[in-house]
C-alpha cells in the first residue's frame, strides 16, 4: 500500500510541477496577443533568455505609447526548453489555443525548420531574430537576423585580409545541426573560389552542450602549425561557447597567433566568460553594444532599466548583443506593419511588411526588402575586449541586402529571390 | 590641435623632456593599419624609455588620439605591439621583466628586430633568457636575405621546437618558400628534429586529456558506485545529487563575494565540505522519505528516483532560476602549465585529476579502513546475517545512501569548474555514470576506477581520430557489445557472495 501512495504522491507532484509551465493567460477582448518562443532553459537558455526579456520590454515599451492602432500588446510566453520537437508543439499552441496575431521566437536554425511547417499549415507569423544559414525563404516568416552574405562571407574575407592576418588555412568548428553545417559548406565553398585546398580545412562539429573541448583544441594547436597562418571559425552554439572559451584561454591560444571568429557568441555568451586570455578573438554581427549613436545609447539604457525593474539576476551587468536588437527592431517593424495593414491579418501584415524602414540601434536607418523577408543590415566585425565588450574593427560603409539563396551553393542561382 | 597634443604629452610624460617625436604619436591615430604599425615600429626605434611608457598605454587602452577618440587597435597591430614592447623591455635591469620579454617574443617576430636581438643576445647573461633570445633571433633571421644567416638560422631552431617553429620551417622546406637548396636541406632536418620532439608533447597531451576525462567520470560515478554498485540502488536522481554540488559551489562563490572579497580565490575549497554536506543531506532525506521504502524493488525504485530527478531539476529552477549560473574559475586554477614544447597543462584539469584521487583515497579508506565501512561491506555481502549480529542495517543503508549522496556532491564541485551549472546539468552525466559503473562491474569500486580511466583515454583517442560525435557513438556501441559478452562488467564479484 505505502508504495502505491508513494507512486502517486510522485505522479501527483510531477503533474503539479509541469502545470506550473502551462498557467494558462487571462483573455482580455481588447488586448493583441503576441507569442514569444524562446528556449527559457535546456542549453540554449544562455542566449534566449535575453532575447525574451527584450520581446518583453519592447511590448511594454509600445504599451506605454498606446500600443497599436489602439490596443494593447498582451505577451503570451512559453518555454520549449530547447527541446525541438517542443518548439513545434508550443508554436501550434501558441497559434491554434492563445490565438496570437504574431510569433517572435527561435534561435536555433532546427528550432526554426522544426516550427516552419506548423506556422505554414496555420498561416501563422514568425518573427526569426538570429544570423542563420540562408536556403529557405518561407512565406510566413520574417527574417530580422543575417544571411549568410551579412555575416559569414564578410567576416571570413576580413581574416584573409591583411588586418584580419592574411589567414590561409581554416578550420570551421561547429555544433552539429543544420545551421553549421549548412553555413560550413557555404564558406567551404567561397574558401574554394578563393583558391584555398581542401587540405587547408579542416571542419570538426561537437554535440549540442558539449563541455570538453580538450582534444578539439589539442587538434586546432596542430592543425595550425602546418606552414600557414591559420584561423577558427565558429559556429558553436549555446553554452558549449562557455567550456570552449575558457579552454582557449587555459590553453593559451592567443587571438595573435590563431584568431577565433564566432559567428553565435556576442556580449551575452561572454558574460559568464573571463575574458582577459580571449583579448583580440574576433565576433561578425550587424551590431554591438559599443556601437556609438543615441539610438543605441536609449536601447541600451531601456534594457537597463528593464533589467533592474524586472530584478533579472545580475541586473547591474546586464548587456545588450545582435539578436536582442533584431527582436526589438522586429517588434517595431511589424507594429508598422499592422498600423500601415490596419489589421493584424497574416497576409495583409505580409503585404504591408515589404519597404518597412526603421531607424535601428546599429545606427543605421535599416529596412525590410520589399520581396525577400530579409533586412538590409550593415555588417561589423569586433574584437573582444577585456570587459567582454567588443571593439569594432571593421564595418560595412552601409546596409547590405540578404542573400538568402547563397550564390556558393550550385543550384541556388535559379531559385527566386522571394517566397513561393 | 597642436596644443591638444602637446596637453597629450603632458599628461603623458611624468618628465617634461619628452623625446618622441608628436608627429609619430599623431600617426598613432591613423586611419590605416600600416601606417600605425610604420608609427609604432619608429616609436619603439627610439628606444627611449618615454617610448615604452608611450606604447604601454597605447595596449593598455588609455591612450587616445588627438581629437579625443579612442585609438583602434586590431590584433596585426596589437602583435606588433607586443613585440615593439618587449623589444624595449629586453634591456630592463630586472631579470623578471627581461624574461616576460623574451618569452613575448616568441612569436610574429619579423626581421626588423633581428639587430635589435642581437644586440640583447650580446649583453645577456642569464642562460635561459640567453636561450630564448636566440631562438627569437633565429625567428626573425628566417627572412634575412643573406643565405648564411638565414642557414644559422634555421639550424639553430631546432632546438626550440614548438608548434610555431613547425609552423616557420614548413615554409622552408619548399622550393616556392626557399630558394636556396643547402638552406632548404638543413630546414627538413630541423623539422624532423622539431616534428618528433613535437609528436612526444601530443601524445603525452592525449593522455593527458583522456586521464582528464576519466577522473570527471570517475568523480560522476564513484558516488554510484557506491549505491548502485553496493547497495543496488539504480538511483537516477544521481545527476542531480551532482547538481546540488555544483550549485552548492555557487552558493559559496556567492557569499565568498559578498562577504570576504579579499579570499574569493579560496571559495572552491570551502565549497568542497559544503557541497558535500548539502548532497549527502539531501541524499539521507531522499533515502528515509523514498527509497527505504523501495528496497528490492528495482522497477520502482527506478520510476521513484527518476520522479525525484525531475522534483530536483525543477527545485533548482525556482531557486536559482532556469539559466546557468556563472562559476569563475580561481585564478589558481586559469591558465596553464607548459610542460614541454606543445604541450600546455590547463591547471583546472591538473587540480581535479588531483582532487579525484584525494576523493578515491578517502572513499577507500573509508570503505576498508573504518568501522562503518565494514559495516557497509557486511550488509552488501549477506544482509540477514550482518543483522543477526547487531549491524542496524537500516542506519547503515541511510548512511551509505548519504556517503554516495555526499561524494556525488564532490563531484558537482569538480564539474562546476569546467563544465555549465545549471538545473538539467546532471541528466548530461547519468548515462555516463551508470556506463562507467556498469563496465567496471557492479559491486566493484576499483572497476569503476579502471572503467573511469579506460572510457576516459578510449574517448579521446578515438575523439582525436574521428570526432565528438562519432566517438560518442562508438563508445556507447562498444559498452552494449562488451555489456553483452561480459554481463558482469571487466571485475565481477566471485566465490560465495554473488548473490543469484
Amino acid at each position: 500500500m505505502q508504495r502505491r501512495n508513494f507512486v502517486k504522491a510522485t505522479a501527483v507532484t510531477v503533474a503539479l510541477a509541469a502545470a506550473g509551465f502551462l498557467s494558462a493567460p487571462a483573455l482580455a477582448a481588447d488586448t493583441i496577443k503576441v507569442g514569444i518562443l524562446h528556449s527559457l532553459s535546456g542549453t540554449m537558455a544562455i542566449s534566449e533568455t535575453a532575447l525574451k526579456e527584450t520581446a518583453l520590454m519592447t511590448i511594454e515599451e509600445i504599451n506605454a505609447k498606446g500600443g497599436v492602432m489602439g490596443k494593447k500588446l498582451e505577451p503570451v510566453v512559453v518555454d520549449p526548453a530547447s527541446n525541438w520537437p517542443l518548439f513545434a508543439e508550443k508554436a501550434r499552441q501558441l497559434l491554434t489555443q492563445d490565438k496570437v496575431a504574431v510569433v517572435f521566437g527561435c534561435w536555433t536554425s532546427v528550432s526554426r525548420k522544426s516550427v516552419n511547417p506548423v506556422f505554414k499549415e496555420l498561416n501563422g507569423l514568425l518573427f526569426y531574430p538570429v544570423q542563420y544559414e540562408g536556403e529557405e525563404l518561407e512565406k510566413n516568416v520574417f527574417y530580422t537576423g543575417a544571411a549568410p552574405n551579412q555575416q559569414a562571407i564578410p567576416a571570413v574575407e576580413y581574416l584573409m585580409s591583411k588586418d584580419g592576418g592574411s589567414a590561409k588555412r581554416f578550420v570551421l568548428l561547429g555544433t552539429d545541426y543544420v545551421y553549421p553545417r549548412t553555413t560550413n559548406k557555404i564558406l567551404r565553398a567561397f574558401l574554394k573560389s578563393k583558391g584555398v585546398a581542401d587540405a587547408d580545412i579542416m571542419e570538426d562539429y561537437t554535440p549540442f552542450g558539449h563541455s570538453d573541448y580538450q582534444t578539439i583544441i589539442a587538434k586546432i594547436k596542430k592543425f595550425a602549425s602546418e606552414g600557414k597562418k591559420t584561423a577558427v571559425v565558429s559556429t558553436i552554439n549555446g553554452d558549449s561557447n562557455v567550456p570552449f572559451y575558457k579552454e582557449l584561454g587555459n590553453a593559451g591560444l592567443k587571438a595573435t597567433d590563431v584568431p577565433v571568429v564566432a559567428f553565435s557568441v556576442g556580449e551575452e555568451e561572454l558574460r559568464g566568460v573571463d575574458t582577459k586570455p580571449l583579448v583580440g578573438h574576433l565576433a561578425a554581427w550587424n551590431y554591438f553594444q559599443s556601437v556609438k549613436n543615441p539610438t543605441n545609447d536609449a536601447f541600451i539604457k531601456m534594457y537597463k532599466d528593464w533589467a533592474k525593474k524586472q530584478k533579472l539576476p545580475n541586473a547591474e551587468t546586464v548587456v545588450t548583443n545582435d539578436p536582442m536588437e533584431a527582436t526589438y527592431v522586429g517588434i517595431h517593424m511589424w507594429k508598422q506593419a499592422v498600423e500601415k495593414a490596419k489589421t493584424t491579418d497574416v497576409d495583409k501584415v505580409i503585404a504591408a511588411m515589404g519597404g518597412q524602414t526603421f531607424k535601428a540601434p546599429s545606427g543605421f536607418e535599416i529596412k525590410m526588402d520589399e520581396k525577400n523577408h530579409h533586412l538590409h543590415k550593415p555588417v561589423l566585425i569586433g574584437e573582444v575586449k577585456a570587459d567582454g565588450q567588443f571593439n569594432v574593427v571593421w564595418k560595412t560603409k552601409g546596409p547590405v541586402k540578404a542573400a538568402p539563396w547563397s550564390p556558393y551553393i550550385p543550384g541556388n542561382d535559379k531559385k527566386k529571390d522571394e517566397p513561393m | 590641435m597642436r596644443l591638444l597634443l602637446l596637453t597629450l604629452f603632458c599628461w603623458l610624460s611624468f618628465s617634461a623632456s619628452a623625446a618622441v617625436d608628436p608627429a609619430l604619436v599623431q600617426q598613432l591615430a591613423a586611419e590605416e593599419s600600416d601606417d600605425k604599425i610604420a608609427a609604432i615600429q619608429a616609436i619603439a626605434a627610439t628606444a627611449d624609455p618615454e617610448a615604452a611608457k608611450l606604447l604601454q598605454s597605447l595596449a593598455d587602452g588609455t591612450l587616445t588620439a588627438p581629437d579625443g577618440s579612442e585609438i583602434m587597435l586590431n590584433n596585426r597591430i596589437r602583435g606588433e605591439l607586443a613585440n615593439a614592447l618587449a623589444g624595449l623591455r629586453l634591456f630592463d635591469a630586472d631579470r623578471a621583466v627581461r624574461l616576460a620579454a623574451a618569452r613575448e617574443l616568441q612569436t610574429n617576430v619579423g626581421i626588423e628586430l633581428a639587430p635589435l636581438l642581437a644586440k640583447a643576445l650580446d649583453k645577456e647573461t642569464d642562460v635561459q633568457i640567453k636561450a630564448l633570445l636566440a631562438t627569437a633571433h633565429a625567428q626573425a633571421n628566417l627572412a634575412s636575405p643573406d643565405i648564411a644567416a638565414r642557414l644559422a638560422a634555421v639550424k639553430s631552431l631546432a632546438d626550440a621546437p614548438s608548434p610555431n617553429t613547425r609552423n616557420l620551417l614548413l615554409p622552408l622546406t619548399k622550393v616556392d618558400g626557399e630558394p636556396d637548396a643547402g638552406v632548404r636541406a638543413a630546414a627538413k632536418a630541423s623539422l624532423t628534429a622539431v616534428e618528433r620532439r613535437l609528436a612526444i608533447g601530443e601524445t603525452l597531451g592525449s593522455v593527458f586529456t583522456g586521464l582528464s576525462l576519466g577522473s570527471i567520470l570517475l568523480l560522476a560515478a564513484l558516488g554510484l558506485a557506491i549505491t548502485y554498485g553496493v547497495m543496488g540502488v539504480i538511483n537516477m536522481a544521481h545527476g542531480e545529487l551532482l547538481m546540488i554540488g555544483a550549485y552548492a559551489t555557487y552558493a559559496v562563490q556567492g557569499l565568498f563575494r559578498n562577504y570576504l572579497p579579499a579570499y574569493v580565490d579560496a571559495y572552491v575549497v570551502a565549497a568542497i565540505p559544503v557541497a558535500f554536506f548539502a548532497a549527502a543531506a539531501v541524499g539521507i532525506l531522499l533515502e528515509r522519505t523514498v527509497i527505504r521504502h523501495l528496497y528490492g524493488r528495482p522497477l520502482e525504485t527506478l520510476l521513484a528516483t527518476w520522479g525525484l530527478s525531475l522534483i530536483l531539476i525543477q527545485a533548482a529552477r525556482v531557486l536559482f532560476g532556469a539559466q546557468n549560473v556563472e562559476l569563475a574559475n580561481p585564478e589558481w586554477m586559469s591558465g596553464g602549465v607548459t610542460l614541454m614544447a606543445g604541450l600546455v597543462l590547463p591547471w583546472n584539469r591538473i587540480v581535479i585529476i588531483g582532487f579525484s584521487l584525494l576523493v578515491l583515497l578517502l572513499v577507500w579508506l573509508l570503505m576498508n579502513r573504518t568501522r562503518l565501512g565494514m559495516f557497509v561491506r557486511a550488509v552488501t555481502q549477506n544482509r540477514p546475517m550482518a543483522g543477526c549480529v547487531g549491524v542496524h542495517t537500516a542506519k547503515i543503508d541511510t548512511l551509505a545512501f548519504g556517503l554516495g549522496a555526499g561524494i556525488a556532491g564532490l563531484g558537482g564541485v569538480a564539474l562546476s569548474q569546467i563544465a555549465n551549472v545549471g538545473p538539467d546539468m546532471g541528466q548530461g552525466y547519468i548515462v555516463d555514470s551508470f556506463m562507467v559503473v556498469v563496465l567496471g562491474g557492479v559491486g566493484q569500486l576499483a572497476g569503476a576506477v579502471w572503467a573511469a580511466l579506460g572510457l576516459g583515454i578510449f574517448t579521446k583517442f578515438l575523439e582525436g581520430w574521428a570526432g565528438a560525435v562519432i566517438a560518442k557513438i562508438v563508445v556507447l556501441v562498444f559498452i552494449i557489445v562488451f555489456i553483452q559478452k561480459r554481463p558482469q562488467g571487466l571485475f565481477a564479484l566471485k566465490g560465495r557472495f554473488v548473490e543469484s
